[in-house]
């Protein structure tokens, strides 16, 4: 099985085309099922069939909505020229109301896109979320997937709802475009004295690269075992064979501690989880609870001073009266 | 079973990987230590841009010096001379000479003169430069401490041989939108104020020429009644992508990254840069502002404003003007406020 120790995939697995478990009566709305060679490369051959149901084709609807929104207003902000959207787009925003509208309903052309355009989406995704949930349970599945989905969620609503709220101003919200919501990130930052003393924010930094490297360690570990079977990792959860045998030698040999084919699952659910989780705690914390967090960091001893940079440090021209 | 190694992916990664990297800067840049060691405060300088920049921030030659002072006042020989009349003649003659060369090498004198009578008032760009020539010796006189001294500010400064300086600024009225929508001010691409970011794109007019406040972050680390909106901090962020591009410095240069705000952490250069814009403002509103009633539309701006002054118009680039050339010390004429320049400045806003 020297074919599995390529970290491409150099062998496909072709079966006749198989439409699932009955699932009872929703069934019938099953769309059907073909087969692609190039998806038989990062994934099952198969594609479809694909079940929508009501909130599947209404989450589509409001998210295509949004997405119009967002694209149509892009596309106003530059006179309607196709080509200046696409030169540009990366540059282009839906931007959230100005401050001066607080949580009041502003006029479409000032913000009320904005509003329009995160109501739809978060309508989207909340019923792509009762999707997830419904099929799991359809599929006499556990709910794990719905529940590490609303941990995003839970940032995404922080984000662009919850806080904004709590501050009393759309304003505070994110916009809708490519480097806008990137300088947002920055300007958010700034406007809060450096984020990076937020703990919140030092968790969340620390899960996501620890999730990085969990997601590493184990493909990379089950594709080195893969000679002895341990792609059949369900399989050896309970029936712990060689390649586990050896995936946790080595681990151990390495560091000294292994997880189990199993408990590695719950390592890289948390992880991605608790990234989002703690993320939209710092989030939510900025501006209502604490305002400068360099200086919350100072006040709390996890912001050490360092010796002055001149004999003489500078003081603020505006107290010292320099400026006259 | 042995395989023929796939070649074909690493070429193709390989020629990905490249058409990413083109727009960056090749290696190696030079970095030079400006605070506490581990705290990151430094200058990152690339060498093959610095020798561009250098080669290109060349001081002129300059004409030598007249040691003869005596003799009539150019006040007394020339009419209609109001801010170097007390210069001899000669001295007189040289700076007239050297502004020609400064600002107007291919028009000569005319372009500012009435080929037969020089004392007429008729060419608005003679009148310009009497503002200029106020707004130079304010300078160096009022603000040498605070900020251009020792380098100090001739016409050359920002003139370069070129009627008008090749960074001037007047507000931004955007590109073109639907009508119905309100203008972002922001989220536009190609526009180099704000060094190609979709910051809002004029941060010059509210703070280089009007006076709103450029500090966002609090001083307490709990909130205390400060509002300001993220969006207001865009436009601090956009301002300050405006000096980092026209110093061609990182923002370490100034300050310390962790504590923006902290004026001990921060270098002396930012203690320049504050008065810097209080100058700035001043040279607008004081000195070019006072030319808009009848400064013709080709040197004004798409809205009608006059075009002004930035960091940029002065520093090209350079952390310092010229590298510092100090061409200042052969002109003490524009050293100092001499006749009507001497109120000048306390007119505008």
């Amino acid at each position: 099985m020297a074919e599995y120790q390529n970290i491409f995939t150099r062998v496909q697995v072709t079966a006749p085309i198989y439409s699932g478990t009955d699932i009872g009566s929703d069934a019938s709305n099953r769309t059907g099922a073909t087969e692609n060679y190039w998806l038989g490369k990062i994934g099952d051959a198969q594609l479809g069939p694909i079940y929508l149901g009501p909130t599947g084709v209404l989450s589509i609807l409001f998210g295509f909505i949004a997405i119009e929104i967002i694209g149509l207003n892009m596309l106003a902000s530059v006179n309607w020229d196709p080509v200046q959207f696409i030169r540009q787009l990366f540059w282009l925003a839906l931007e959230p109301p100005p401050p001066e509208y607080g949580l009041s309903i502003p006029p479409l052309h000032d913000g009320g896109w904005w509003l329009m355009a995160g109501f739809f989406l978060t309508a989207s995704i909340l019923l792509w979320w009762v999707r997830t949930y419904n099929l799991a349970r359809k599929n006499g599945m556990g709910t794990h997937i719905a529940w590490a989905f609303a941990g995003a969620i839970w940032l995404y609503l922080v984000l662009g709802f919850i806080r904004p709220v709590l501050m009393g101003s759309w304003s505070e919200a994110v916009p809708f475009g490519i480097f806008p919501h990137l300088d947002w990130t920055a300007a958010f930052s700034i406007r809060y004295g450096n984020l990076f003393y937020n703990p919140f924010h030092m968790l969340s930094i620390a899960f996501l690269y620890g999730s990085t490297l969990l997601f590493a360690m184990h493909g990379a570990t089950i594709l080195a075992t893969s000679r002895y079977g341990g792609d059949r990792e369900i399989d050896q959860i309970t029936y712990r064979g060689t390649a586990s045998e050896r995936a946790g030698l080595f681990w151990r040999w390495t560091m000294g501690f292994n997880a189990t084919m199993e408990s590695i699952h719950r390592w890289g659910l948390w992880f991605a989880v608790l990234t989002v989780i703690t993320g939209g705690i710092g989030i939510l914390l900025t501006g209502t609870v604490v305002d400068n967090w360099y200086l919350w960091g100072v006040k709390h001893g996890i912001a050490p001073a360092y010796p002055a940079l001149e004999a003489m440090p500078l003081q603020d021209p505006l107290t010292t009266g320099a400026g006259q | 079973m042995k395989m023929k190694p796939n070649l074909r992916l690493p070429v193709v990664g390989a020629a990905l990987a490249t058409l990413t990297l083109a727009a960056c800067e090749p290696p190696p840049v030079d970095t030079v230590q400006r605070g506490y060691r581990g705290v990151g405060m430094e200058l990152v300088i690339n060498p093959d841009e610095r020798a561009r920049s250098v080669a290109e921030n060349m001081p002129p030659d300059i004409i030598p010096q007249i040691a003869d002072d005596d003799g009539p006042r150019a006040g007394d020989i020339y009419q209609n001379v109001q801010v170097l009349g007390d210069l001899s003649v000669g001295q007189f003659t040289r700076v007239m000479a050297s502004i020609t060369e400064w600002v107007s090498p291919e028009a000569g004198c005319a372009y500012c003169h009435e080929g037969n009578n020089f004392a007429s008032e008729a060419p608005y760009t003679k009148r310009v430069s009497r503002v200029m020539f106020a707004m130079t010796q304010r300078a160096n006189e009022d603000w040498g401490s605070k900020h251009v001294a020792p380098t100090g500010v001739t016409c050359y400064t920002c003139h370069r041989g070129q009627p008008v300086p090749e960074y001037v600024w007047a507000e931004d009225p955007g590109g073109p939108h639907a009508k119905g929508l309100a203008r972002a001010e922001q989220n536009i691409a190609g526009k180099a104020t704000v060094a190609y970011a979709s910051l809002p794109y004029d941060p010059l007019t509210p703070f280089l020429s009007q006076d709103y406040d450029i500090r966002v972050a609090s001083d307490t680390a709990l909130p205390n009644g400060n509002r300001t909106s993220i969006k207001q901090t865009e436009w601090t962020y956009g301002l300050m992508m405006h000096f980092s591009d026209s110093l061609n410095a990182n923002c370490t240069y100034c300050h310390n990254s962790r504590a923006w705000s902290d004026w001990e952490q921060s270098s002396p250069a930012r203690l320049k840069a504050w008065h810097a814009i209080r100058m700035v403002r001043e040279m607008n509103n004081a000195y070019i502002d006072s030319t808009a009633d009848w400064l013709p539309d080709s040197r004004k701006g798409a809205l009608g404003d006059p075009l002004k002054v930035n960091c940029k118009t002065c520093h090209q680039g350079a952390y310092k003007p010229m590298y510092g050339a100090q061409m200042i010390d052969q002109f003490p004429s524009l050293s100092k406020k001499t006749g009507v320049a001497v109120d000048m400045h306390k007119q505008g806003g």
